[in-house]
């Protein structure tokens, strides 16, 4: 494998790690309109994530700073022909940030009330955006003989890009409610598993559509179907039985479930992508290839470095925040801090 | 073309306004930490008082760091793609490696610290701060890496018509990091300290908790006079820096249009004509430009007009002259704000020492407002570093204007500036707003209601915090 698909694949990993981790904050912060009826509830949501929705974030950082360092092409194609998209995704979350540490900052409803908004577009927002971003990459972008994207609307908004844009949504919303029934205790648990089993069948219904939408509008599952085909198998198999284990409170697997399928919808997009990081929409001649987009060697190779030795010791501290507060929040905090 | 100037303006405004939080992150963490190792090895209950009390506007300030900072990783790419695509190889690695390093570093060990303090040992729950420190100041090592190469390009080689990276070792030994990262950590250190300093003066005038204020206000002298001994020692440096690989931002911001006399004087105030390139009514004092440029008392210093001459030999017709003014200006205002900061704290250090602090209220009364210079030192010193760079975004490489994205337009650029500038004033004032009140309310114990699930110390307040 030459060094710049190993660093194709690494950033694959990096979204992945970023949807996998930041799908359940995304969630978490969209059940805060949709399932917290007082302020406790809403505490204990925030609780949740609160130790780790920066991390999470950083994922996103990251696989943006390695595009740069990877593949200049393809970062700057991406993010210039994304502008404007990538400027709401932006308000997004930089709303969604702050929230966190505002909204309880001053006593007043209008005040609490306004930054819970805030947390609430700030969730929904960035996934719809990214699941859009990334179906759109794949069915193919205007991109022109220097690597630039001039696009129009419906190059952004058309029936997949929006079912992708859903898709993510949904995923990160059911992934999210899983990781409240596997955080708290007490009511809160309780709806939160009937949430689950509520949006189960919209989710599953909308990942189908977009599967099939996904072999109708983009060449993914003509190039790459013995990959796709069986993973997108296991998939369902698995998403199945999630209805079974949600309903029995099976919490740990049900979360694992979700958090698969955020994986696969994620790496399928890799996937099929691939060995292009851009497909132009207007000529595959102009097809952006990793090798084309990529940095040279040098800098790959001391990149890789660097990924190999830190990555290993990230995942360990991260793994171990997650082991610091693995306790359940309840609505009661003495039992919380004893 | 009018994208051009937007993308700057955007730009500036942006980063100048990530850099008002940057330096007050990095400052607090340092200065938080070391007050709560006192407490752990001192064991006094005060200094945990005081670690929770600054505590405060530590989190606040880092949030609204952190969120500015998003936008910073992707602009290179939303607006200066063309730049992005020259310089990507290289200097994209430091902004990765950066990520890697540092902001996993400081986002998970700030989570750990906030919300970890009751299940951790005090041991540990200190080492998680000094790691959120630690991550901090690695990732001014490593954006300033990168920005460095930008001011002096090293370790590369022009190559499928880009800069591509052909020694590390070169780009993290680039004299340029060596003189920018201490400077703007010293900056960064006394911004914290003359923080810690004003708003403790502010209780010392009311006469609330005197004791804790008391020991506040000494700490954050003693730490605001290393900063700002350290900006004056790093700042030299990085003039003689200058002096050799940028002459021409050297020039500017000397307002030096012909060759210097030998010895060189150094101009404190003179009036700048840029139309007829004449510098007059100067105020100078002699022999200090050599001094500040090669350590000693004599040496001349090339003027704009024969640096211009140079750089039209080596680059072709251009006009290569930064913006002159706006460099002279930058480099007076940060120079004063340093002696300033230097001056103001080895007088407080003197009352300290006299144990006459608590009752000099004209003192006091003063050091409230210079809470505002560093940040005013930070923001004119990249103000010089940056503008006096122009024309060039990768000095002697690529030109600024060459830099932009062709694929967006003015409209969209406009767009995302009216929409930045006005998130970014709204979390300026609120960060004002929640500053003002978190003082007003004091370090006195806070009731259980007010406490927040974000404070660190108190895991929550969830039961007793509904309505
Ligand atoms: C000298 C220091 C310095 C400078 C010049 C910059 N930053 Fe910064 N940045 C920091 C020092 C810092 C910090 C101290 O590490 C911050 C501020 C508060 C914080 O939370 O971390 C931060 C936050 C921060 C974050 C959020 C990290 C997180 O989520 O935890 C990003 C993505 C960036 N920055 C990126 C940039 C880029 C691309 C810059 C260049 C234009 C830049 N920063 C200039
Ligand atoms: C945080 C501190 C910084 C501040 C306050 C700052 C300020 C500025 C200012 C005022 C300009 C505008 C110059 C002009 O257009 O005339 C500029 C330009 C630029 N700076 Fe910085 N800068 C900072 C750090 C950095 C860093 C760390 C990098 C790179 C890693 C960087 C990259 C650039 C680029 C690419 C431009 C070109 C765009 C332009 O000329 O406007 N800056 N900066
Ligand atoms: C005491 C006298 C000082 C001197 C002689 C001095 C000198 C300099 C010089 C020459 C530069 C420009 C480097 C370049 O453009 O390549 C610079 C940049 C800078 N200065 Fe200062 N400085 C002083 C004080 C301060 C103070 C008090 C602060 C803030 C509290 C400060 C913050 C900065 C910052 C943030 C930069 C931009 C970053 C960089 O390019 O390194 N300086 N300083």
């Amino acid at each position: 494998m030459a060094l710049s698909e190993l660093w194709f694949v690494l950033i694959a990993v990096l979204f992945i790690g970023f949807i996998f981790l930041e799908g359940f904050d995304f969630g978490v912060g969209m059940s805060l309109k949709f399932l917290a009826k007082n302020e406790t509830d809403k505490k204990m949501l925030i609780h949740t994530i609160g130790p780790v929705w920066d991390a999470n974030e950083v994922w996103l950082i990251t696989a943006g700073g390695a595009m740069f360092a990877a593949f200049p092409h393809w970062y700057a194609t991406v993010f210039s022909g994304y502008y404007l998209p990538f400027v709401v995704l932006l308000m997004a979350l930089i709303a969604r940030g702050v929230a966190f540490e505002f909204r309880e900052k001053i006593e007043s409803d209008k005040w609490v009330k306004t930054w819970d908004w805030a947390i609430f577009a700030g969730s929904i927002l960035p996934p719809f955006l990214l699941g859009v971003l990334f179906s759109s990459i794949l069915k193919g972008m205007p991109v022109d003989a220097d690597m630039n994207i001039y696009a129009g609307f419906t190059d952004f908004v058309n029936v997949y890009t929006v079912v992708g844009g859903v898709a993510f949504v949904l995923l990160s919303y059911l992934h999210g409610l899983l990781f409240v029934t596997l955080k708290t205790e007490g009511s809160l648990r309780e709806r939160a598993k009937e949430a689950a089993l509520t949006i189960y069948w919209a989710t599953g219904f909308v990942m189908i559509a977009f599967v099939a939408l996904t072999a109708v509008y983009t060449e993914a599952f003509a190039d790459r179907g013995p990959i796709l085909i069986p993973l997108f198998a296991v998939v369902f198999v698995l998403y199945a039985f999630l209805h079974r284990l949600i309903a029995k409170g099976r919490e740990a697997f049900s979360f694992t479930i979700t958090g698969i399928t955020l994986i696969a919808v994620m790496a399928s997009f890799f996937i099929g992508l691939f060995p292009n990081v851009m497909i132009s929409s207007l000529d595959s001649a102009y097809n952006m290839t990793i090798r084309a987009a990529a940095s040279g060697d040098y800098s790959l190779k001391l990149m890789t470095f660097v990924a190999l030795t830190m990555v290993p010791i990230v995942i360990a501290y991260t793994i171990w925040s997650y082991y610091v507060f693995r306790k359940r929040i309840t609505e009661d905090v003495e039992h919380l801090e004893h | 073309m009018e994208e051009v100037l937007l993308s700057r303006i955007q730009f500036a405004s942006t980063t100048l306004f990530h850099f008002i939080f940057v330096p007050l992150s990095i400052g607090l963490a340092l200065i938080i930490a070391i007050m709560q190792t006192l407490y752990v090895v001192k064991k006094q209950e005060i200094y945990m008082k005081m670690t929770k009390f600054w505590s405060v506007f530590f989190l606040i300030n880092f949030a609204i760091g952190v969120v500015t900072g998003i936008f910073q990783e992707f602009q290179f790419g939303m607006n200066w793609s063309t730049y992005s695509r020259f310089v990507g190889d290289i200097f994209g690695a430091p902004l990765a490696v950066e990520a890697l390093l540092a902001f996993f570093l400081e986002s998970t060990f700030i989570g750990i610290w906030i919300f970890g303090a009751q299940k951790l040992s005090k041991k540990l729950h200190l080492a998680s701060i000094w790691l959120v420190s630690i991550g901090t100041i690695l990732s001014a090592f490593w954006i300033l890496a990168a920005n460095s190469f930008m001011q002096n390009p090293v370790g590369y080689v022009i190559q499928n018509g880009r800069a591509e990276m052909n020694d590390i070792i070169a780009l993290l030994t680039n004299e340029k990091l060596w003189v920018a990262f201490p400077h703007t950590i010293f900056g960064s250190i006394a911004t914290g300290a003359f923080f810690v300093v004003g708003v403790s003066a502010f209780y010392l005038i009311k006469k609330r908790q005197v004791d804790f204020f008391k020991k506040s206000i000494g700490i954050g002298l003693l730490v605001g006079l290393v900063g700002g001994l350290g900006l004056a020692f790093t700042g030299h440096a990085q003039a003689q820096y200058l002096m050799h690989a940028q002459p021409m931002k050297m020039a500017a911001a000397e307002g030096l249009w012909e060759d210097s006399g030998d010895p060189a004087a150094w101009t404190v105030i003179a009036n700048i004509n840029t139309e007829n390139r004449v510098t007059t009514g100067r105020i100078e004092i002699p022999y200090l430009l050599s001094y500040l440029s090669y350590n000693e008392f004599s040496g001349k210093v090339l003027g704009m007009e024969s640096l211009e001459k140079q750089m039209i030999e080596k680059y072709g017709e251009g006009d290569y002259i930064p913006p002159v003014k706006t460099t002279f200006w930058s480099f007076r205002i940060m120079a004063g704000t340093g002696g300033a900061l230097v001056a103001a704290s080895l007088l407080g250090l003197f009352l300290l020492f006299r144990k006459k602090i608590a009752a000099t209220t004209w003192y006091l009364k003063v050091m409230i407002p210079v809470i505002f210079l560093p940040f005013i030192g930070n923001s004119f010193g990249w103000i010089m570093s940056e503008i006096g760079r122009q024309p060039w975004v990768v000095n002697g490489l690529m030109k600024t204007a060459d830099g932009v994205s062709p694929n967006v337009s003015a409209g969209q650029i406009l767009f995302s500036l009216i929409s930045f500038s006005t998130i970014y004033a709204i979390l300026g004032i609120i960060m004002v707003i929640l500053f003002v009140k978190v003082i007003q309310r004091g370090p006195e114990e806070r009731k259980q209601k007010d406490v927040s699930v974000t404070d660190p110390f108190n895991v929550g307040g969830v039961s007793n915090g509904s309505k």
